[in-house]
């Protein structure tokens, strides 16, 4: 059965062969006159030299949000740059190529030699890491097209309840375990392919991402960068080198009054209350619920990595070559009838079946690997978030968490120690009419 | 209080470290990637051969109307007397109206050469990349029309949301350096 099956597609696609190697069936006319035939025009694109326009406008983007939201501590400076990278990187070069989608290029360059990173992509990835590494997320303030899009409609932003937040920040960690398995693979680039304001940038594209993009947006106004706080892959990699910083966001320029205006002026929750003096007894007992933790840890990173390896084939049927080997080998077996537009393009190729397979077969045991270590990813973030909420730092004062603070400057308005390092406002409000 | 200001210098001191070793890191990778050949990056682009016209480079691509374009490669071309891009293969009443044309947007224009061959060419800015000519000119002509990703419009997405759907996984990474992929003679 397999073997007529076989033998009918060979049948059936050899005149497309045939038609295919023999190009020229209608020989070109001999013209009398000495006409030349045109050839073919091959617009270039995008000059090489405005993508170091690019990486030199990042640069300096990076370098004055640095020093607004550090040196100068002015919100409304910060605000116009913020503008003008939505405008720049988003409107105008259509959020393409991004830091956040960069992950994937570079995961997909150290995993299959055939890609070289481009310059300007590694640019994008890391000079914000390094800018985190000495000032804090001023990426995330201003350069970022995808912060800045929702930091503009940021206007009513209520507090998000603390076991939500814990819970939901989960997400991005486990969407850069995923991106960097799908981009390790060469299946997908899940980030790009689920960015939902790129659409936006471009005004155009399909009807389920700008839902989402609307929607995120929507809820942006009551909560403040729901994307950046709760999806964001890269936001992961600026929470790891953030806390190094050298320079960050202090909300008071003297002396905290314990006011707490700042914490509730920030709209990503991103500030913490001083710690209450414990008891002795409570101590103790948190101790010991560490000491548990830390045991169940890799049990933990062992159990959710097997679940892992059980949906490796789930997680394999994303890539196209395997789902279309799967579905060529089951037209072979006679287990359904007909082709999809896909296997009949394979089929039309005349590439051996087999060679199919081996290579759905590389990247199912690269899938098998991947997702075992997608799994254990998994169960170390949960542990690890429930080990660090064990964990208490000491705090006199309201302090800005370096991880999650975005450097937005909001809490400098705030603090009232901070307007009495301003000079007195002038104008209108002290030259009232005699 | 020793203790404190001990342990705040330690953490201070393993952070200064960290610092140092990203910036030592950091502009070793970009110097290394400056001075490798093909930094200038890749683009998008459809192979030919392996292109089945399934018309969704017309409606998937992020640019409206799409980056995708016919090209004609006129040393390929046969001068079909009734070219097959043009006319469908089942006339109504064998005339020459707009109802047997293939194009939807009638791109494909012409120019007289000599009797009686004339040069059928793209009018791009009219053209969706729908491929209905190049099934044409595939099945019955010289297989001289093809679909390419134009450069001039394509925005180069990090990932190409048509090379997302392409039942053929036509479309290709190539050097920025060399952005198409032409059909030629032989």
């Amino acid at each position: 059965m397999r073997r007529a099956l076989f033998q009918l597609t060979v049948l059936l696609s050899a005149p497309v062969t045939a038609w295919a190697q023999e190009q020229e069936k209608q020989p070109p006319p001999e013209f009398s006159a000495g006409y030349q035939p045109p050839t073919i025009t091959i617009p270039g694109p995008r000059a090489e030299l405005f993508s170091y326009l690019d990486i030199a406008i990042l640069f300096g983007v990076l370098c004055l949000a640095s020093y607004l939201v550090l040196k100068k501590r002015s919100r409304s400076d910060l605000r116009v740059l913020v503008v003008f990278s939505l405008l720049y990187f988003g409107f105008y070069r259509y959020g393409c190529v991004c830091a956040v989608g960069s992950i994937q290029n570079v995961t997909f360059a150290i995993s299959n030699h055939n890609y070289a990173l481009p310059l300007v992509v590694g640019a994008f990835f890391l000079l914000p890491l390094l800018f985190a590494l000495f000032f804090g997320r001023v990426f995330c303030a201003a350069a970022c097209p995808l912060g800045a899009i929702q930091d503009v409609v940021a206007q009513r932003p209520r507090r998000v309840p603390l076991w939500l937040e814990h819970s939901l920040g989960l997400i991005p960690y486990l969407y850069l375990g995923a991106a960097i398995l799908f981009a390790a693979t060469g299946s997908a680039f899940l980030i790009c392919e689920y960015d939902p304001f790129i659409s936006l940038f471009r005004l155009g594209g399909k009807v389920e991402i700008v839902t989402f993009g609307a929607v995120l947006l929507l809820l942006g106004i009551v909560v403040g960068r729901p994307y950046c706080r709760f999806l964001c892959p890269y936001g992961v990699l600026l929470r790891w080198l953030a806390p190094f910083a050298r320079w960050r966001v202090t909300i008071t320029p003297a002396e905290c009054v314990q006011c707490h205006l700042c914490a509730d002026a920030c709209p990503f929750g991103a500030i913490n209350p001083p710690t209450p003096a414990e008891s002795r007894s409570r101590r103790s007992e948190e101790r010991k619920r560490l000491a548990v933790l830390i045991l169940l840890l890799p049990l933990l990173a062992l159990g959710t990595g097997w679940l892992g390896y059980r949906s490796s084939p789930l997680l394999a049927r994303m890539n196209p070559t395997v789902s279309l080997a799967e579905r060529v080998w089951l037209e072979e077996r006679g287990r359904v009838s007909g082709t999809t537009e896909t296997s009949a393009a394979f089929r039309n190729l005349g590439q051996p079946n087999e060679w199919l397979y081996q290579q759905a077969a590389g990247i199912r045991k690269q899938f098998d690997t991947g997702a075992w270590l997608l799994g254990a990813w998994v169960g170390l973030v949960i542990g690890w978030k429930l080990i660090a909420l064990s964990l208490r730092r000491q705090r006199t004062d309201y302090e800005a968490d370096p991880a999650a603070c975005l450097a937005c400057a909001r809490c400098y308005q705030s603090c009232p120690v901070e307007h009495l390092r301003l000079p007195p406002l002038a104008g209108e409000f002290y030259e009232g009419p005699a | 209080m020793a203790e404190p200001s001990g342990k705040k210098s330690r953490r201070e001191f393993i952070a200064e470290g960290i610092r140092t070793g990203g910036l030592v890191a950091v502009s070793g990778a970009l110097g290394s990637l400056a001075t490798r050949a093909h930094s200038g990056g890749t683009v998008w682009q459809i192979d030919p051969h392996k292109c089945v016209q399934c018309e969704k480079c017309a409606t998937e691509c992020v640019v409206s109307p799409s980056a995708v374009k016919c090209v004609h490669a006129y040393a390929m071309c046969g001068y079909c007397r009734l070219c097959f891009g043009v006319f469908k293969d089942k006339r109504t009443g064998n005339t020459t109206t707009a109802e047997n044309h293939r194009c939807p947007t009638d791109a494909i224009k012409r120019t007289f050469v000599e009797d009686p061959y004339y040069e059928m060419y793209i009018d791009e800015p009219l053209c969706i990349g729908c491929a209905l000519c190049v099934q044409g000119c595939e099945r019955f002509g010289n297989g001289s029309l093809f679909l390419q990703i134009r450069h001039d419009r394509c925005v180069n997405c990090n990932q190409c949301a048509i090379a997302n759907v392409c039942p053929a996984q036509a479309i290709v990474r190539v050097p920025a350096s060399q952005p198409y992929l032409l059909k030629t003679v032989g």
